[in-house]
Order: structure tokens, then C-alpha cells, then sequence
């Protein structure tokens, strides 16, 4: 049951007092409240709190009935986990969110009034240029929802850029990301060359190459790719330039960065990704944040905010939002993007993240992850009947089962253990893929959590095989 | 005891224009006016404020050929270094703890820390995405029963959860509108949008593949009903209202013009933007409403967090519902909750939309909102609206004798109060008047929009705003309107007393600096 109080009439956040009621209404001159509501026609006005929902509840009796909803839930925390798929569990420090909870960033609006926001606008400032560097892209902007619609952002920018059509999609984007892009394309007519991904140890870059040609508009390239393996941009770059077509590279896994080469640098024209690995938390999917770096020729077709650097009257250094004439409340019909908001609150816990961990910390978080997703696969390949199917990873692989990795990712929660992704709940209609399971170790994931996950496995497995005809 | 004071100041007591001549600073900061540089002033890369251990295992063959040639050029900073980094960049910022924040079409109401108490909660912060379905009973849980509150608080059948922000849900809502067009075999290309609708309105019908066309307001701020008649046809797939509407006016022909919408074939769009005017008071499903976003971050009071993350749900109509986009939660006939994705769609949602976004949504938005809803209870709801009603209404009257309301005489307002720039002196403006409130520690109204008023100046009070505070903005905007009028030549070079002075925007714009360019 949901939480309600009995007859008092007090409300905690709402200050006016029934005298202060009365006086303001004698100012205005109305007789009463509804006086107010008069445009309202009467037949649609309610007269009374609509019927059959509780009444007000006290902060005690609201955080009682939120938290025996949260104890329904299977916290990461209290199991082994070893999920990824475009969402990471990593350390964050606490610092972070002490940080972001300081009412004058939590409680601050969009920074319209520059002089007053000085504080969100250089938090974007180097948010931009961390991602920028983190990416080795000339420039980034000020964040976007999540990385999967940044991923589709990208899309219709490299169509308005190259005034191509067409885009070829690898079969190692994340399926969800494609699920984004194949729904706005039913309705704008980019036509989307999709693929679905071959269980290989190498990703699926002939393909990908294969299916690049004149009229191209872009190539989009998840890096690492959803199976956990490391495409060869290089490449890929190479053969998408030489038809005039643009590479957008997706990263969902940023601390992986921290490990591999820069998308930029390998010739990466666009380079989108999903920020919440770092300082940002699970929670079940959102909110996030999307990344978006490119060329600086580009900036004029980019969407979403920007923060630039100016000076005030007084000749100090000062930030503000720039380049509007490209935003929706200027051009509206005509902008780049109907986008109205950046994620701000999580661009700002990305950042502070990053700042804690520098370069050297980032590469030192990345080699961590590999070591532990190493130990990870060690282990459970000695399950017997589960294989490895890369021969590249960071901190996420993918594992070949003897049967359907989705019931067994569901026996799994039945131990209590959080034993990945089936490729089944990702790729349901893709029978194929469904002894795959993806794996995601990182430095959160303990040696005894491994062990927990291979001794699981091993008996699940091996029921399997007894029960199995021969 | 009170201290000697021969001036009797304190507190909320006017004070006259400081000296000119300020002391010099050899550190550039100003008692507790503290500048800061940027972290790449501050931070070298080697440093590292969280201690990890250096692996000892080597790195996998497979990988060698694609690790870094350097470290990326990120600088980094010890704790201490950081949290005095960003505290005192927050204190560069105005937001609502500090003081009322009255944007018009913004809704920054207080945000109750409960909410972030709740959110933050392990098995709401700490839950995949993707863990089995078995294990997030509570997520979805918390998601079916925010749907159930908002469906019953718009009288609609159904609501769409994932979409990520209020453009979001505009697209969510529009996207619907077409897939159920084309499920009918009906391809229709326009989408009515009145002039005075916020920019996100016309962009995003464009985004989803219409094309727009503009409605002329009348004299009294309401959609021109004549002439939307006019113009719906076989080929208007819809309209696009928001009501209240951005002059912050009921639109009283609301059904008159649903049922116009309807009986020549199309839907109607409402921006939700402006509902906490009217919850508990009116369902939008009443009005003949097919699709209304919700900005979870307005009504419903998740904190803007400087420009995001927001959360825009879309509720909508028996004729939308079966186009909602995947993945969708809802509760069984037997109380059991589901999830509905990509595998059991084609059965139980075939003509839903696909994914809008990768996951479920904005869920550490739909705790902090579902906490808001159950706190103010549908009593607590109903008198959210009066009392921002309550209080723009005070503020509409309490100014505008001072200030021109161009529909003042037309009747009350709703929860945002307009004025224009009519009768201020020559060389005088609306941005005047703003910045001349950041000086009296304010932070200003919403300028220049809607733009159907010339130099448009819009106030949202909400209803978190005591009268006393509503009396000492009041006072300040009196008597900064009162300096314009008596041509004080600072209130053009205003602000004088915040971290900066007017920007060079123009500059920003001309040679864009978007990244820090040092150490290459």
C-alpha cells in the first residue's frame, strides 16, 4: 500500500499560510482560488483531489515505502555481477557525489544567465575538453542524453555533412543502439545498412568494409565492439575515407580508453559514446550521459550545447553558451537537433571522476579492468564446455556456453549471482547467438566473486550435461 | 544580544553604491569572492586522487597492437585538490537553495532532499539495466506505479516512460501520432504549431519528418481558433499545443479545438511543459488530448542539476497507447509486473514503436518523482497548482502598474505572470531589467520569449515560494523597473556584483574556443 497521511492539512514543501492565502487574493481581487481557474471550463474542472489516489504522507511514511521498494531489487552490491552490455559498475569515489550535491550545481537551471553560472560553465568547459582528449577529437560539446541517442545524433549529422543517405552499421554496435537509430530512420528515410555480429574471435570489420560504397553517408563502428572485441579502426577509417563517407565510432565502455588508442587518433571523424562508467552509477539505465566529440570543421553540424571561452566587461575570463544559432530555440524548425538539454548533473560527476583519476589514473583504472576480466576468463573457461570467444578484450568478452545463456544467466540470479549478459535477451530473434554470454569484469569484481561465478557455473552446467542425451 | 551599529543596517535593508575604489588583491580573489583557474591550470597528469593498484598480470597478446601510444593528456587532481576545485566553482552559482528562481516555462521549484535521499537508495542506484527480470521487481515496480499516478493525474490510457527529456517526449509523442497515421494508411505531412510555442516544438516535428506550419495567436494571447479551422485538412497529421500556453494563459477553446483536430482526421499534441498550473485541477485527457509529455524535472520537482539530466514521459490516449515505444513495463491482471522488450513484443505490443533509448528511461528521475507524488498526495498535487497560481497571480498584480501586462486586463493568469518591454524608456530593455535583478541577488525571469510579446519578460514563482520571498522579488523588480524608468545609467552595465560582468557573446560565437588548448 502506498503511504498516506490522516487529517492534517500541513504540506512540508509548501510555505504559504492560509492567512497569506487570503491576503494575496485580496490583492489580486479575486474571491477565491478557483476565481483563478476561470479560463478553465467548468465542465472539466475537478472540484475535489481526484478520487481513489492517497493523500499527502510524511517524509518518514514516503522513505519507508520507497525503501521496501528498493529491497525488491537485487542490488549489485549484494552479488557477484558481472554485467556490462553499455552499462558499468565502477568505483566511484565519494567525493563525486558529495560534489554534485551542492544546491548550486544540484538546483541550478540551464546557465542562460552567464554571470550567475560561471560555475556550471567551466565545470562544461573542461567536461568538453576531457572528452575531447579522452577521444582525440578536436572538440566535443556539453553532453547529450545517453550514448544511444548521441549514436543516432551522429547519424543525421554525417547526413547533413556528406548530403548522403545511406549509413552502414557494423554488427558490433550494440543492438539497442541500433533498435534507436532503425526507429527514428522508419520516420526521416536514412536508409541503415544493419548487420548482426558472427560469434568470431575477430570483430566483424570485412563486413563492415564490405559494405561501405559511393553513396555511404557514414560507417558506424562500436569500439570495443559489443562482444567485447577491439576493431581495427585504422582500417575501417581507410576504407570509409576513400568512398567519402565519415566513421563514427561508438564507445560504450569509456574507461576502456584508457587502455586502447584514442578513436581520434586512429581517424575517427565523430566519436560518440556513453559517459556513465564514469562517476555516474547503474541506476537500472538512466539517467546517463552521451558524449560527442568531431572534427572542429564539423562544429557548425553538431548538436546539442556548447560552452565556449569569452571575456567579460572587465576583460576577465569567462564562460558562456555559444553557437545557439545552430539550437532549436533559435532555428527551431531549421536546427540541428529539436535537443533542449544536455545532462548536465552527469556530465559534471563524469567529470569530477575524471579529474580524480587523470590520465595516468585512467590508465592505471583500464589495466586493473583487464587484469580482473583476465582472471575472470581464466577462471570460468575452465568450466568445462564454456569457451572464450575473443582474442581481444579490456574488461568485457564473451563466453560460449553449451546451451541457451539466457536460462542460464537466470539460474545464475537463482544462486544470487549476476552472471552477465545473454546474447539471447540481447539478440532474441538471433538463435545463433544464444549460447553466447557476455562477461564484464572490473575493478569492483573480487577474486572470490569469480570463484563464486566458476563454482555456480560449473554445477549449472554440469546438470546440463547429465541431463542432456548423449 | 545585538551588536553596537550605529547605522542600524542589516540584512534586507537597502544599501547605497559601494565606493569606486576597490583594494588591490595580489591573488585576484576578493574576501570570499573566489576566482578559480581550470583544472588544466591546476592538475598535471601523473596525479591521481583515487589509489588503485598497479596490476601485476600482463596485458593480453590479442590487445597489443591497439593499446595507447601515450597516456591521454588529462590532468588529474589528489581530493583535496578537487573538492576545493569544485566548491568553489559552485560558488560561482545562483540556484534555487540560494534564493527563487523565477524562469517563466522552467518550473524550478524546491527540490526536496528526500528525493535524493530515495534515489540514491542501493537498490535503485546500484541496479543493470539488464539484470533478469526476476531480480528488479522494485524498478519496475516504482515504474508502474509513477505510470499509474500520471495516467490518473492526465486521465489518459497509457504512458510512454522512456523518454529521456521534454524535447524527448515530444518526439516520443509525435513519432506515435505517425505510426498510428501509417497504421491506418493515412500519410499526412504538416503539424500545426501556434506561433507562440516554445522552439522545441516546430524542431521536433521536423525531426520526426513534418512539416511545420505556424498559428497565429490573437490579441488576448490564445490560439487563433478561426484560423487553425481554417487551415485543417487531409494533410494536417496534427497540432502541437501547450496549455497552459507559453503566455502563461489557459487556452479555454482546449476541447473546441480537439474536437476540430479530430473530426478532420488528425491528433493533438500538448506540451506538458506548463502542467504544474493545472494538476489536480484539470486532466488533460478531458480536453481531448492525444499525447502530452510530462517534464519529470518541472512538475514533478527532479532537480535541473544546471541543465539536465530531465525526464519527459509521455502520457497518451487509447487511440496512441498501442504505439508506445519498448521497452514498456506494466503490472499483469495478476499483480505481477513485466516487462515488455524486443523477444515477447511482437505478441503482447506489436505495433509499439521500437527503442527511443537504449534502457528504461530516466530511472533515478522516476524515484525522485514518484517520491515528490507521494509526499504531496492528490490533495497535496491539487494545491501545488493553486498555490502557483496563487503566486504568479500576486506577482502579475503586484507589478503591473509598474510594467506592462500585455493580457493582464484579459483575466488571471496561471502559474507565470508576462510582461513586456512597453513603456520602459528609450534605450532601456528587457535585459536591462534582468541583469539589474542579479545585482539585487536574484536570478532573473525568462527574457525574450515567448515571442509573440515584444521584450518579453516571464515569471514563475511556483508555489514553493513564500509570500515573504514573493514581497522582497516584487520589491526588487519595482525598483529596478523604477531605475530604468528614472535612467540610471549603471542598470546599463549591470551586474556590477556578480563573479562577472556582461560577456562578449558576440566574440564567442565569431572564433568559437570550446576546448582548452595548452600543453601541445
Amino acid at each position: 500500500m502506498t503511504p498516506s497521511l490522516g487529517g492534517s492539512e500541513a504540506m512540508r514543501y509548501l510555505p504559504l499560510t492560509a492567512s497569506d492565502r487570503a491576503e494575496m487574493l485580496g490583492v489580486i481581487g479575486a474571491a477565491d482560488i478557483d476565481a483563478l481557474f476561470a479560463d478553465v471550463p467548468a465542465e472539466a474542472r475537478l472540484d475535489s483531489p481526484i478520487a481513489g489516489l492517497p493523500r499527502h504522507a510524511s517524509e518518514m511514511a514516503v522513505g519507508r515505502h520507497m525503501a521496501e521498494l528498493a529491497a525488491k531489487n537485487l542490488s549489485a552490491g549484494n552479488a557477484p555481477f558481472f554485467l556490462g552490455a553499455g552499462a558499468y559498475r565502477h568505483h566511484i569515489p565519494a567525493s563525486v557525489d558529495h560534489l554534485i550535491q551542492r544546491g548550486e550545481f544540484l538546483t541550478a537551471y540551464t546557465p542562460y544567465q552567464p554571470e550567475i553560472a560561471q560555475g556550471t560553465l567551466q565545470v562544461l568547459f573542461e567536461f568538453q575538453t576531457q572528452v575531447a582528449r579522452l577521444f582525440g577529437t578536436q572538440i566535443a560539446n556539453a553532453s547529450m542524453y545517453d550514448g544511444s541517442t548521441a549514436c543516432w545524433e551522429a547519424i543525421t549529422m554525417a547526413g547533413r555533412i556528406t548530403r548522403r543517405g545511406r549509413t552502414v552499421i557494423s554488427g558490433g554496435l550494440h543492438p539497442h543502439y541500433i533498435a534507436v537509430a532503425t526507429t527514428m530512420a522508419r520516420f526521416t528515410g536514412d536508409v541503415l545498412l544493419v548487420q548482426t555480429p558472427e560469434l568470431t574471435a575477430a570483430p566483424d570489420d570485412a563486413a563492415t568494409i564490405a559494405a561501405i560504397d559511393d553513396e555511404t553517408s557514414a560507417v558506424v563502428v562500436q569500439y570495443p565492439d559489443v562482444l567485447g572485441r577491439i576493431p581495427d579502426l585504422a582500417a575501417i577509417t581507410e576504407a570509409a575515407h576513400s568512398k567519402g563517407a565519415l566513421l563514427i565510432v561508438v564507445v560504450t565502455e569509456p574507461v576502456a580508453l584508457g587502455l586502447i588508442e584514442a578513436p581520434g587518433t586512429l581517424g575517427a571523424d565523430i566519436v560518440v559514446g556513453e559517459g556513465q562508467a564514469l562517476g555516474v552509477g547503474l541506476q537500472f539505465g538512466g539517467p546517463y550521459l552521451g558524449l560527442f566529440g568531431c572534427r572542429e570543421k564539423f562544429v557548425r553540424q553538431m548538436p546539442g550545447r556548447l560552452c565556449g571561452e569569452t571575456v567579460d566587461a572587465d576583460g576577465k575570463r569567462a564562460f558562456v553558451l555559444t553557437l545557439s544559432t545552430r539550437e532549436q530555440h533559435i532555428r527551431r524548425e531549421k536546427a540541428t537537433s529539436n535537443i533542449c538539454t544536455n545532462s548536465g548533473l552527469c556530465a559534471l560527476a563524469f567529470s569530477i571522476h575524471l579529474t580524480l583519476l587523470g590520465g595516468a589514473g585512467l590508465g592505471r583504472l583500464a589495466r586493473n579492468n583487464h587484469t580482473r576480466a583476465q582472471a575472470a576468463a581464466a577462471a570460468l573457461t575452465r568450466v568445462p564446455g564454456v569457451s572464450l570467444l575473443n582474442d581481444s578484450y579490456v574488461n568485457e568478452f564473451t563466453l560460449l556456453l553449451p546451451r541457451d545463456a539466457r536460462e542460464v544467466v537466470n539460474d545464475l540470479a537463482g544462486h544470487g549471482i549476476l552472471g552477465g549478459v545473454s546474447l539471447g535477451r540481447l539478440y532474441p530473434g538471433e538463435t545463433d547467438l544464444h549460447c553466447g554470454l557476455l562477461v564484464t569484469a572490473t575493478e569492483m569484481t573480487t577474486d572470490e566473486d569469480i570463484q563464486q561465478f566458476a563454482t555456480v557455473l560449473e554445477a549449472l552446467l554440469v546438470d546440463t550435461h547429465e541431463g542432456a542425451p548423449t | 544580544m545585538n551588536a553596537h551599529n550605529p547605522s542600524g543596517w542589516r540584512p534586507a535593508m537597502p544599501l547605497d553604491a559601494p565606493p569606486g575604489q576597490h583594494a588591490a588583491t595580489s591573488s585576484g580573489d576578493r574576501g570570499l569572492m573566489l576566482e578559480e583557474p581550470l583544472i588544466f591550470e591546476l592538475g598535471q597528469p601523473g596525479t591521481c586522487g583515487v589509489d588503485l593498484d598497479e596490476p601485476e598480470m600482463a596485458v593480453l597478446p590479442g590487445l597489443a597492437r591497439y593499446l595507447r601510444s601515450a597516456e591521454a593528456d588529462l590532468p588529474g587532481l589528489s581530493e583535496p585538490e578537487a573538492v576545493r576545485h569544485y566548491t568553489r566553482l559552485s560558488r560561482q552559482n545562483y540556484g534555487i537553495d540560494l534564493g527563487p528562481f523565477p524562469l517563466g516555462s522552467c518550473t524550478m521549484k524546491h527540490n526536496p532532499r528526500l528525493n535524493e535521499k530515495v534515489a540514491r537508495l542501493a537498490g535503485f542506484a546500484d541496479v543493470h539495466p539488464l539484470q533478469p527480470v526476476e531480480t528488479v521487481q522494485g524498478a519496475l515496480g516504482v515504474i508502474v506505479q509513477l505510470a499509474d499516478w500520471l495516467t490518473a493525474l492526465t486521465g489518459m490510457d497509457a504512458v510512454a516512460m522512456t523518454p529521456k527529456a521534454g524535447a524527448h517526449g515530444e518526439l516520443c509523442g509525435l513519432l506515435c501520432i505517425r505510426a498510428a497515421l501509417e497504421a491506418r494508411g493515412d500519410a499526412r505531412e504538416v503539424i500545426l504549431v501556434p506561433e507562440s510555442a516554445h522552439g522545441t516544438n516546430p524542431a521536433t516535428a521536423a525531426f520526426a519528418g513534418y512539416r511545420v506550419e505556424s498559428i497565429p495567436a490573437t490579441i488576448a494571447g490564445r490560439v487563433d481558433l478561426g484560423a487553425l479551422e481554417a487551415r485543417l485538412g487531409p494533410d494536417v497529421a496534427g497540432v502541437m499545443i501547450t496549455n497552459p500556453n507559453t503566455c502563461g494563459l489557459f487556452e479555454p477553446n482546449m476541447k473546441r479545438i480537439a474536437d476540430a483536430v479530430h473530426a478532420a482526421g488528425g491528433f493533438v499534441y500538448c506540451d506538458g511543459a506548463n502542467f504544474n498550473a493545472i494538476v489536480g485541477k484539470v486532466r488533460p485527457g478531458d480536453l481531448g488530448i492525444d499525447a502530452m509529455h510530462i517534464n519529470l524535472h518541472k512538475t514533478f520537482s527532479t532537480p535541473h542539476g544546471g541543465g539536465g539530466p530531465g525526464a519527459g514521459p509521455v502520457v497518451l490516449s487509447a487511440a496512441l497507447a498501442p504505439f508506445a515505444p519498448l521497452p514498456y513495463a506494466l503490472r499483469q491482471s495478476d499483480g505481477a509486473l513485466r516487462l515488455i522488450e524486443e523477444d515477447t513484443a511482437p505478441a503482447d505490443h506489436p505495433q509499439g514503436l521500437g527503442r527511443m533509448t537504449a534502457f528504461h528511461g530516466q530511472m533515478g528521475m522516476f524515484t525522485r518523482a514518484l517520491s515528490y507524488i507521494l509526499s504531496h498526495g492528490a490533495d497535496g498535487l491539487r494545491r501545488v497548482a493553486e498555490d502557483a497560481v496563487l503566486n504568479a497571480n500576486y506577482v502579475l498584480r503586484s507589478l503591473e502598474d509598474v510594467l506592462t501586462a500585455p493580457f493582464g486586463a484579459s483575466g488571471p493568469c496561471m502559474h507565470e505572470a508576462l510582461f513586456s518591454d512597453e513603456g520602459l524608456p528609450e534605450g532601456f530593455t528587457t535585459l536591462d531589467l534582468a541583469k539589474g535583478l542579479i545585482d539585487e541577488g536574484f536570478h532573473p525571469m525568462t527574457v525574450y520569449f515567448p515571442l509573440v510579446v515584444h521584450g518579453a519578460m516571464l515569471i514563475e514563482p511556483t508555489e514553493t515560494e513564500s509570500k515573504s520571498g514573493l514581497d522582497r522579488f516584487i520589491a526588487s523588480l519595482r525598483h529596478v523597473a523604477e531605475r530604468a524608468k528614472a535612467g540610471d545609467p549603471a542598470l546599463k552595465s549591470a551586474p556590477h556584483f556578480a563573479p562577472r560582468r556582461r560577456l562578449d557573446e558576440t566574440q564567442a560565437a565569431r572564433r568559437p574556443v570550446l576546448v582548452w588548448e595548452g600543453w601541445t
